[in-house]
């Protein structure tokens, strides 16, 4: 009994660890305020929409205030989707200041960036707060909870989408998916390389 | 000593080793280097430019060591093109780097160079176009680098001394305070004996 007992504290010490034991070269911009949920699975969820079809159609608010639908740039511009799980986690928090200094790269596309998150405009508003002034949008798909990422089916099981990327031409054709570990942040190139295949 | 007395102490065993083991296992053993240290064996890549390498003094080749330089001082700063202090800082170091370059008794004498953490080539070059750095910035895109000198946060800044008989130490190793160029620069001729050699 003494001895299952000692395995058990050894496995608790050793869940603790592997849990906390990730890279993420993150940012000091964040201080002490960033939760780590340790290593998740890669994905879970499935997808729901394909390249070549028409990218579903949906209105959210944004942290602005503003409300944005999808359909407002048919025929006017390129819209590159960025989910990202969660505020205040991680790899999300040093992924779109990334993106916050290549509004070049978006613009030579003619395309333009939404990001979103399931998290509330409250909880938005402060977590991007952090990364200085963004360049694009950040919306809100809390309520109903996570229902867009779940029509384009990157809702994960426990509530938060998965890391993807939607790449929609001017026309609403969905161009290129990225549904990539949620551990890891997705390479800028690719994203790049997607974008300079799109018609302007 | 009944048992319940003995497992007290099994216990206390059994969360040292586990502790010890898995602390090496999930850290690679790495904490960050502190003054005095000498640096971990670390592999950089050289830089594929001629310029950067120039700047350097290193011949064309894969991987280089911080020692190998040919400097006195070389200031290394862990960034991410992802990081917004790091950003917002590049001008300043920038400065840093003109300042130094601008002074004969320094500029032979003391190199910056940047890691940066998780980036890969293309996503250095992002930074290093978007802020014209002028310093060599090398990618470290599987954090092989960042996990040696123990997976710090950005922007992270060391120091090293290097001396003529080839030793080296670390003489800074801080994150961030960074707090403009000149006292950034005066700091460390102060903490790496120069001053006092000039």
């Amino acid at each position: 009994m003494k001895k299952h007992g000692n395995l058990i504290f050894a496995l608790a010490v050793i869940s603790v660890f592997l849990w906390s034991a990730t890279a993420f070269g993150l940012s000091d911009v964040f201080k002490k305020n960033i939760y780590n949920p340790g290593i998740l699975k890669p994905t879970d969820s499935v997808l729901k929409v394909k390249v070549g079809d028409s990218a579903p159609d949906f209105s959210l608010p944004a942290v602005s205030g503003e409300k944005f639908s999808l359909s407002r740039y048919q025929g006017k511009k390129n819209v590159v989707l960025s989910f990202v799980p969660a505020a205040w986690t991680p790899v999300c928090s040093d992924q779109w200041p990334g993106y916050n200094i290549v509004k070049d790269i978006f613009d030579s596309n003619d395309a333009i960036l939404l990001g979103i998150t399931v998290d509330n405009i409250p909880t938005l508003f402060a977590w991007t707060n952090q990364m200085g002034n963004l360049w694009f949008s950040v919306l809100s798909d809390f309520w109903p909870h996570g229902a867009v990422a779940d029509r384009y089916g990157v809702l994960r099981s426990d509530g938060v989408s998965e890391r993807a990327i939607f790449v929609i031409d001017k026309k609403g054709i969905i161009r290129y998916i990225g549904v990539g570990d949620i551990n890891k942040r997705p390479r800028l190139e690719i994203l790049v390389r997607e974008l300079e295949r799109l018609e302007k | 000593m009944n048992n319940k007395m003995k497992s007290i102490p099994m216990s206390v065993a059994t969360f040292i080793i586990s502790l010890t083991f898995l602390h090496g296992l999930a850290f690679g053993s790495n904490l960050p280097p502190v003054k005095g240290d000498v640096l971990p064996e670390i592999k950089i890549p050289v830089p594929e430019s001629a310029a950067d390498r120039s700047y350097l003094g290193l011949e064309s080749g894969e991987f280089f060591k911080m020692p190998q330089l040919k400097a006195k001082v070389v200031i290394i700063e862990i960034f991410s093109m992802y990081c917004p202090h790091c950003q917002r800082e590049a001008p300043e170091i920038n400065r840093l780097y003109s300042i130094i370059e601008g002074n004969p008794d320094l500029k032979s004498k003391v190199k910056l160079i940047g890691i940066g953490a998780g980036n890969s080539s293309f996503e250095v070059e992002v930074f290093k176009r978007k802020y014209n750095v002028p310093f060599p910035l090398i990618p470290d895109e599987d954090f092989s680098i960042h996990k040696c000198i123990g997976e710090v946060r950005t922007p992270y800044f060391l120091g090293i001394k290097i001396n003529d008989d080839g030793t080296h130490r670390v003489f800074y190793s801080k994150l961030g305070e960074f707090k403009g160029a000149e006292p950034f620069l005066d700091l460390m001729l102060k903490l790496s004996g120069l001053k006092q050699e000039m």
